[in-house]
């Protein structure tokens, strides 16, 4: 677990948010030459800082019709640039319209990082309505890309606001497919589908752990520093198993550090995640 | 030899529609909708309409304005307002049904449409809600055996979904340039499906932006950009900024002050009423010039 390890100090003070900045960076870790595909703020940053520093082969989304290739770790473009400078700072590499990325992720060579409105111990997520499908309490986004992206290739998600409101027991409905999904499929169907990773803003998740019919199921991987056990397990709605050896989300490194200031000079990613 | 000229208006289309039908509308979300055309329908005594979308403020304008029985949709949003709200309230009272697919599945309906085929497979749904909230929705088992990698089993004979062929009955869609016959320019980054729409429809119409002589429609961009051809197009309207108050680049970007004060109508029926009487009840002429003193 090379992401659970002792941080190298840094000088600068590290936020909550930069340690989720690393957590979601270290998601995509090993993907090698896929398109690592992160949605919203945080999962951006921690996207491009895995891409500027260990990394460094991934294929960036521009967020709209193109893929960029900066042509080195300081090129890789912060977020959330004013359109005219979004357009100026892309090194377009390839014309990836929406048929395009249907291709593309059909094909299997991505990873996305998803929001998830409720998510549960199995990775089933739900983003299309809040109460009965058929007329909802509260609609939300619909499936938009959620099932297909988590039966044709790896599929992570970012929680923002980690509570029991978030993590259930059942989803209200199931977008992007969870482990018990994809288990009564079987093999052939569900043989592209990886949920890797879940990252709060208190902890890591992954599903390396088994259920007892043999499914993947909901792991605490790390906590956060500053986060304590039951912190997590009171806000956390399903069943998760907890390993004898939890360790804590590492902090970034000096250069780390410096890749998150540059890649978010805003600073969005503190009002995403305050400091608690 | 040059094509036939089509040449017409929003409200000769209009008049060419009845309720019940099914309409494709081209776009994405808050981009590039033929919006004209959807103000004219907004005017019309339509109804009862099926709409098909990657849905933006043309899907929740027509839920407001009561044209619609059902909506097929990837997702209803106004992009930089994620919920497109009156298509959100139209679902939370329950006055339109809906089926809402992956947006890939939405993709391969149209493109089954387009080419004839009753349905396209695919793995995009599967063991997700889309197939139990949508129960019509099939699957279909494939003829050849998939094998395993180091498996010497004889293999597996998938399901897949079969998506079903989304045979329009009409499709509208926003371009940056037609010729008089319908043969169309997409400007900006992505041609998004209009060329799909307007192949799996009945009789399909083009808004555009100019209509120019058919030797400059080459110049405009590279020959990538002429994607719809006159063959599949029933109507050509001359609609300047008639994709406001969704983007339509580079001609121009989303009118997002506009977007904000629809999206606030959703607040309460005051709200709409008042929107509807100064932007809506107005021809389009009348539309462009209210917008015109917006802006300046």
């Amino acid at each position: 677990m090379s992401d659970v390890s002792t941080p190298t100090p840094s000088s600068t003070a590290v936020t909550r948010a930069d340690i989720c900045a690393v957590a979601i960076a270290e998601a995509f870790r090993g993907d090698g030459e896929r398109l690592c595909n992160p949605i919203g703020n945080l999962p951006l940053i921690g996207g491009r800082l895995a891409a500027a520093t260990f990394e460094p082969y991934l294929a960036l989304t521009d967020g709209f019709y193109t893929l960029m290739d900066p042509q080195s770790p300081d090129e890789v473009p912060p977020i959330a640039l004013p359109e005219a400078e979004r357009v100026a700072q892309r090194t377009v590499a390839h014309w990836n319209p929406y048929r395009e990325m249907f291709g593309l992720l059909w094909q299997g060579k991505r990873h996305v990082m998803m929001g998830a409105t409720q998510i549960d111990q199995y990775g089933n997520q739900n983003i299309a309505a809040i109460g009965d499908w058929a007329q909802p309490r509260r609609q939300l986004l619909g499936f938009r890309g959620a099932p297909g992206n988590t039966i044709n290739h790896t599929t992570s998600y970012w929680v923002p606001n980690h509570s029991p409101r978030v993590f259930v027991p059942a989803v209200d409905v199931v977008c992007g497919i969870g482990y018990d999904r994809a288990h009564a499929l079987g093999p052939v169907a569900s043989r592209f589908h990886e949920v890797r990773r879940v990252v709060s803003n208190l902890a890591v998740f992954d599903f390396e752990a088994l259920d007892a019919e043999g499914v993947p199921t909901m792991r605490l991987r790390s906590l956060h520093p500053g986060v304590t056990l039951e912190e997590v397990l009171e806000a956390t709605g399903c069943d998760v198993v907890v390993p004898a050896d939890l360790g804590e989300s590492r902090a970034p490194t000096e250069q780390e550090l410096a890749q998150i200031h540059r890649l978010d000079p805003r600073s969005l990613r503190l009002s995403e995640v305050p400091e608690p | 030899m040059p094509g036939p000229d089509k040449r017409c208006t929003e409200d000769e289309v209009v008049a060419e529609l009845s309720s019940g039908m099914t309409l494709g509308i081209g776009g994405w979300g808050s981009r590039r909708k033929p919006m004209s055309l959807i103000r004219a329908i907004l005017r019309s005594d339509l109804t009862d309409l099926t709409i098909v979308s990657y849905g933006g403020p043309d899907v929740g304008l027509l839920c407001r304005s009561g044209k619609v029985r059902k909506v097929i949709s990837g997702f209803v949003s106004l992009d930089s307002i994620p919920l497109e709200p009156h298509y959100q309230a139209a679902r939370q009272n329950g006055s339109i049904q809906a089926a809402e697919w992956d947006e890939g599945m939405l993709l391969l309906g149209l493109q089954a449409a387009a080419w004839r085929v009753p349905f396209l497979p695919t793995r995009a749904g599967l063991g997700s809600d889309v197939m139990k909230n949508m129960p019509d929705l099939r699957t279909v088992t494939s003829p050849y055996a998939t094998v395993l990698p180091g498996q010497n089993d004889g293999g597996e004979f998938e399901e897949l979904l079969a998506v079903p062929a989304l045979e329009l009955d009409a499709a509208l869609v926003h371009q940056n340039a037609a010729d008089v016959s319908g043969n169309s320019v997409w400007l900006g980054e992505d041609p998004f499906m209009d060329d799909l729409f307007v192949r799996a429809a009945q009789r399909s119409y083009v808004s555009t932006e100019r209509i120019l002589p058919t030797t400059e429609l080459a110049g405009l961009g590279d020959i990538a950009h002429l994607k719809i051809s006159r063959m599949d197009v029933t109507g050509v309207i001359e609609a300047p900024h008639g994709a406001h108050f969704t983007e339509c680049l580079p001609d121009y970007s989303r009118d997002e002050a506009f977007q904000k004060r629809y999206a606030a109508t959703a607040k309460s029926d005051e709200a709409w009423d008042e929107f509807r009487v100064e932007f809506l009840d107005i021809d389009e002429a009348g539309y462009q010039a209210k917008v015109k003193e917006l802006q300046v």
